[in-house]
């Protein structure tokens, strides 16, 4: 068992485009195991680029990265699903299959790492009932309401026991109640030793968090502030 | 290969040809219309093919045999005759027969009363093989001690060669052409298909589906809808060609019987097979090929 001393680590992180757009100019930060953290920017500074490094999706041009004890700036193609088992995403547009229900949207992922139907059925319905929706198991993703959809997809992203979660805007299209739903739950997730890391222009709920917040802005760090604090106005 | 991950494959193969209806339903159309296509052009190729070989059979060569030769020392010529390369069969006729067979086709007999049948020669009808080579069958029989003159009407014979070349060339490159359109619109069917699926693929690839968990069940769909699509083009192909074929004898349109049809069972195995591995290929090619670039994330 791989020994994680940072859940996330990166170090003077560049990454340049084919089309020449420096998306990131020297990033450093970490991520202790089983930390709450905001990443917070304007748009165009950065923050999608980091995603897709912390996931593999794409490499940086220079600079160090570690999720979950993988070296992801060198990491081997046939690595990547390793990595991406230790890592859930959550998505602002929810990416749920329409033509699965809620319990199949769920079990695909576990089905996707070559879990057992014996696992499936012990682990899905234990998820499920985590984020509230043991209730609706037999649904279509196009019969809930989106607060209950990005409900489905965090249970996606958990069920597979991941280190970490990454959740890309998961109250972007959420009214305000339910986007305190989604983080209340991302928080009870965290709770339970999971390390998040969540990408947000929501000031009032990272606000009202009073956690961690790491701001970029034109590829840089501006500020770490481990205080719950949202300073940037202009965001 | 786990078995339960097998039967996930399948399972999940199959689903998918039902929850993406209208798009199997697409591919398996274009497959069946790009087969019964190129099937009735290769038919009609065939069928061409076999008329003129039924005409080349009636091509044949007349090798006459000396005249001082009894009925006996001709017959014993068979053996040197069917060596001859390129010779399939060798008929021997004597000149009592080949008289009579002349008269036969006379009205007047009275004008041929005053003659028998010592002014002709024993003969033999030689079938060859390839009507191609005639010129130089008729050489090497010349050169058989005993045969004293050899008659083949070449004129016809190159003309039949130059029919069926110009026939299995045409024939050949409008099939490898309807072939690879075929090929084309399947293919892309097939990538349409998979196109509209490109959201669930990078769903699996965020939750760490290994590429070949993806790509298997892509992979069986394809191999169904290929085996179903060249299963309903080879049924529609058979009926199609007997409707034709019949209402083509019935119609008299076959000079009376004097041209014949290939009967579709002559064919049903070759056919079957060819749609088979042209089906099934396209289907399993294309959605490894479609699937190929969403895998690249």
């Amino acid at each position: 068992m791989n020994v994680v001393t940072n859940m996330v680590h990166l170090r003077d992180v560049f990454k340049t485009y084919a089309n020449n757009t420096k998306a990131l100019k020297g990033i450093s930060f970490t991520l202790e195991p089983g930390e709450f953290a905001f990443l917070v920017g304007p748009s165009g500074s950065g923050k999608s680029t980091i995603i897709k490094l912390l996931i593999g999706e794409v490499a940086p041009t220079d600079g160090d990265i570690s999720v979950a004890g993988f070296d992801v700036a060198n990491i081997k193609p046939r690595r990547l699903p390793q990595l991406r088992r230790r890592v859930g995403v959550i998505f602002q547009d929810f990416r749920l299959i329409e033509k699965k229900t809620v319990y199949e949207n769920v079990a695909f992922a576990m089905r996707a790492v070559g879990a057992s139907n014996q696992q499936i059925r012990q682990r899905v319905p234990y998820v499920l009932d985590l984020v509230g929706l043991d209730m609706k198991t037999k649904a279509f993703p196009s019969e809930l309401s989106g607060g209950e959809q990005q409900r489905v997809a965090i249970a996606r992203a958990l069920v597979n026991n991941p280190q970490l979660i990454i959740a890309d805007e998961p109250t972007g299209n959420l009214d305000p109640a339910r986007s305190l739903e989604i983080l209340t739950l991302l928080q009870k997730i965290n709770e339970l030793q999971t390390t998040v890391l969540v990408v947000t222009h929501e000031k009032s709920l990272v606000d009202r968090l009073s956690r961690r917040v790491i701001a970029i802005d034109g590829g840089r760090i501006i500020s770490d502030g481990a205080g719950g604090y949202y300073n940037y106005e202009e965001f | 290969m786990r078995s339960f991950r097998a039967g996930y494959y399948i399972r999940e193969g199959l689903s998918s040809i039902f929850t993406h209806g209208f798009m199997s339903f697409a591919s398996v159309f274009i497959v069946v219309a790009c087969l019964i296509i190129m099937g009735s052009f290769s038919l009609l190729a065939v069928n061409v093919n076999k008329i003129i070989g039924d005409f080349e059979d009636e091509n044949v060569i007349l090798a006459y045999i000396h005249e001082s030769y009894s009925v006996e020392d001709a017959r014993a010529l068979a053996g040197a005759i069917d060596a001859v390369p390129n010779v399939r069969s060798a008929r021997f006729v004597t000149r009592e027969e080949a008289f009579n067979s002349f008269l036969s086709g006379v009205e007047d007999k009275s004008r041929f009363e005053d003659i028998d049948a010592t002014v002709l020669r024993h003969r033999f009808t030689v079938y060859v093989d390839d009507i191609a080579f005639i010129e130089r069958t008729q050489e090497d029989l010349l050169n058989i001690p005993g045969v004293a003159r050899v008659t083949a009407n070449l004129l016809i014979a190159r003309a039949l060669v130059t029919t069926r070349n110009i026939v299995s060339g045409v024939s050949t490159v409008i099939v490898a052409v309807l072939l690879i359109i075929s090929l084309f619109i399947m293919m892309n069917t097939v990538k349409l298909a998979t196109f509209e699926r490109r959201d669930e693929i990078a769903i699996m690839k965020v939750v760490g589906a290994t590429n070949s968990f993806i790509r298997w069940p892509f992979i069986f769909e394809g191999f169904i809808l290929g085996l179903f699509g060249s299963l309903v083009a080879f049924i529609t192909q058979w009926g199609l060609y007997t409707a034709v074929t019949d209402a083509l004898l019935s119609g008299g349109a076959t000079g009376g019987g004097l041209i014949q049809a290939i009967s579709f069972s002559q064919v049903a195995l070759s056919l079957c097979v060819v749609f088979a591995v042209i089906g099934i290929g396209v289907g399993i090619i294309g959605s490894s090929f479609a699937i190929r670039k969403y895998l690249k994330v």
